[in-house]
């Protein structure tokens, strides 16, 4: 089962290091990580979304909570959260082609970041699942590079994760 | 306190007197001389192993005695890495110890230079917490809250690496007298509600058991768990780590659990109705005696909130300092018999197995052992290695004031003598015997000299029987008796090799012999070596 996991940690050089060597040397699942620097900038924020039955679960929350430089750790369950990823996929595209990959970029809210004569670069935001079906549609027209960013995550609503 | 301005390796010496430390065990280097040259003027004693690791067990032995860091010193590269076996070892063991290295200079730091290790990075999995000191202004808040963090909670290794130029940096001398780290706050007040939960479960048992392990030492809880034990007469087993947190002649004590345990112990945890787990880790090898938990209730109390479920499933968890929890929890349970109980595991412990005569030239190593167990004084530091005689010293020593301590997570061989020579420097009064066998002997037998050259009177018993007997055993039982690479034949004479270094040694080859060479070991002023043979066929689980 996967889990998303919201860590907050000191901001200090080798943090991530220790987190993601945690999950290495425990034999934990990681599909995705994502850091990056909170409102306060001496904290950061690292989102991972793992793979694993609960007693994984409970044990990645333990050993987390472990490490001296993890602040808070707090998993979350799907509905709670409003989820994020960032993709951009470069396609093949000759000019007859352009009027196609336009459509489609305007279908599925993606951005048209770069063009050139035979390349189309598209730029999108959203949940894993769309990401996918973004790619099933590009995937016709001749993918050239694909560059993904992993899962960033924020609470529903007003509550929120703070120290 | 006032501000003074002094270099970093002068204030990394005021830092560790101002945290009280007395001894510290090292080997030097370049990176580190710095530091050295700056602990010739202090009144810290500096304690000269002949390889790093067994500074580290040497730090390892003094903090198992002392509840305080023990602190060891290494050079960069090199002898920093030779520090990760001992750093493991505590890690596994949950000892606090603050190990100090030296790095390259900062600005060469990623250039692959000379004894250049990325000594944070190696020893990661198995530290505390770990600092690479860059900013001369941070040094003494970093070795506060080394020592902070490697004391309190789960105990456990922290290290410094502070690179050579930082070293001679100036800075502001100022020992914290406090530390505040956000994000490090261990839990030490049990939960009320769950405190009463085990009080109940208690007073419904009619078949409990305490299994105590290594957290009893940790939280300074011997008294509270006799206590606890005397009040509600519960029988109290040990992990390997837990042994002599009870006295071992109380009438509720029945030895060790699992594997290499002993039957009353490991027939206590499989008939029980009620399991208490009093600061045990429950480690894979005590575990085998816990195959089938169905219909027992268990209690686990540890302050590690992570242990708890990790190994065995839990009903009633307590987080929080055991010596606390044990404190309100005999508070809380009413005075209690179980007499029909400790009748039955008194009629297991009384089923005695006969020793069968040892061969000519061979004493049996369990009656070496009960020997040693009538003439020891009561307070003596019992040190096992690693292999059969760890087991046989940890099924057969008898200790009631005394302290047993081994590498029990790690199993790492060579531990005995330098953490012998640890605790023998931490509490120069007590006796301290280190027993290991020929193959561990061989990892570790150059610290003799770090004994004899700092007059350290640690004794040393050494089991010989040329072989890697515990290796060979489960070679026999598993592998259909083919054995490889157990044969140590071509060892030297260990009688002569401690005579090269000035230490008396005496063989035994017969138990007649037993009394007087323990007896000469013992009144002996200085170290002292026996030489005890033993049958390569005596096997350790019988």
């Amino acid at each position: 089962m996967k889990h998303t996991i919201s860590v907050l940690v000191e901001n200090h050089a080798g943090v991530l290091a220790r987190v993601a060597g945690l999950f290495a040397r425990r034999a934990y699942n990681i599909d995705s990580l994502a850091v990056g620097v909170t409102a306060d900038e001496n904290v950061s924020r690292i989102t991972i979304v793992a793979d694993g039955d609960d007693y994984t679960l409970e044990q990645i929350l333990k050993q987390l909570n472990k490490l001296i430089d993890v602040i808070k750790v707090r998993s979350f369950s799907e509905s709670e959260l409003l989820t994020r990823e960032l993709v951009l996929i470069k396609v093949n595209c000759t000019p007859a082609q352009r009027a196609e990959l336009i459509s489609i970029a305007k279908i599925t809210e993606a951005k048209i970041s770069d063009i050139s004569v035979n390349t189309i670069t598209l730029e999108l935001s959203d949940y894993s699942n769309k990401i996918k079906t973004f790619e099933e549609l590009l995937r016709p027209y001749g993918i050239k590079e694909i560059v993904r960013t992993g899962t960033v995550a924020i609470q529903r609503g007003s509550a929120s994760l703070t120290i | 306190m006032s501000e003074k301005k002094m270099t970093v390796a002068k204030a990394m010496v005021e830092c560790l007197k101002a945290e009280g430390v007395k001894h510290v065990f090292g080997y030097p280097g370049a990176a580190i001389c710095p530091f050295y040259d700056e602990l010739i003027s202090s009144d810290i004693e500096h304690i000269l192993v002949r390889h790093e690791v067994n500074g580290g067990h040497a730090a390892s032995g003094y903090a198992r005695v002392t509840g305080k860091a023990g602190v060891c010193i290494a050079t960069s590269g090199p002898g920093a890495l030779n520090l990760i076996t001992a750093i493991a070892t505590a890690y596994m063991d949950s000892i606090p110890i603050v190990a100090i290295t030296g790095q390259v200079n900062s600005d060469q730091i990623g250039r692959d230079v000379f004894q250049e290790a990325d000594i944070t990075g190696s020893a990661e999995p198995f530290v505390k917490h770990s600092y690479i000191v860059k900013d001369p202004a941070s040094i003494c808040d970093t070795i506060k809250k080394a020592f902070y963090i490697a004391e309190t909670g789960r105990p456990g290794p922290v290290l410094i690496d502070v690179p050579m130029d930082v070293q001679l940096m100036e800075t502001e001398f100022m020992y914290p007298d406090k530390v505040e780290i956000r994000s490090y706050k261990p839990t030490t007040e049990g939960n009320k509600l769950q405190i009463k939960r085990v009080a109940d479960a208690i007073a419904k048992s009619s078949r409990p058991v305490i299994c105590a392990g290594g957290g009893v030492f940790l939280s300074d809880a011997r008294e509270e768990l006799a206590a606890l034990a005397h009040k509600c007469d519960i029988p109290v087993v040990n992990t390997m780590m837990g042994i002599s947190n009870m006295d071992m002649t109380d009438r509720l004590y029945f030895g060790m659990i699992g594997m290499h345990g002993v039957k009353p112990a490991n027939y206590a945890v499989s008939h029980c109705d009620l399991l208490i787990l009093l600061g045990a880790r429950m480690g894979d090898r005590a575990v085998v005696a816990l195959r089938n938990l169905s219909g027992i209730s268990v209690i686990h109390i540890d302050i590690d909130p992570a242990e708890i479920g990790k190994n065995v499933n839990v009903n009633t968890p307590v987080v929080g300092d055991i010596k606390k929890i044990l404190v309100q929890l005999t508070e809380t349970v009413p005075e209690l018999k179980h007499t029909e109980w400790t009748d039955e595991l008194d009629e297991v412990r009384s089923r005695k197995t006969a020793v069968p005569d040892a061969k000519p030239g061979t004493v049996c190593p369990k009656l070496f052992v009960q020997e040693l167990n009538r003439q020891i004084p009561k307070d003596s530091i019992i040190v096992a290695d690693v292999g059969q005689n760890q087991i046989w010293t940890a099924n057969n020593i008898c200790l009631t004031e005394g302290r047993f301590m081994t590498a029990g997570g790690m199993g790492t061989m060579g531990y005995s003598l330098p953490a012998a020579i640890g605790a023998k420097k931490a509490l120069p009064e007590r006796t301290v015997i280190a027993m290991c066998g020929d193959g561990s002997l061989q990892m570790q037998f150059m610290e003799l000299a770090t004994a004899v050259q700092h007059g350290i009177n640690v004794k040393l018993i050494v089991f010989v029987n040329t072989t890697l007997g515990m290796v060979r055993e489960l070679q026999d039982k598993l592998y259909e008796k083919r054995e490889i690479a157990v044969d140590l034949t071509g060892s030297p004479a260990f009688d002569v090799i401690a005579e090269a270094y000035g230490i008396k040694a005496e063989n035994v080859t017969d138990i007649s012999q037993a009394e007087g060479a323990i007896k000469n070991m013992l009144s002996s002023e200085k170290p002292y070596l026996l030489q005890v043979f033993v049958d390569k066929e005596e096997r350790t689980i019988i």
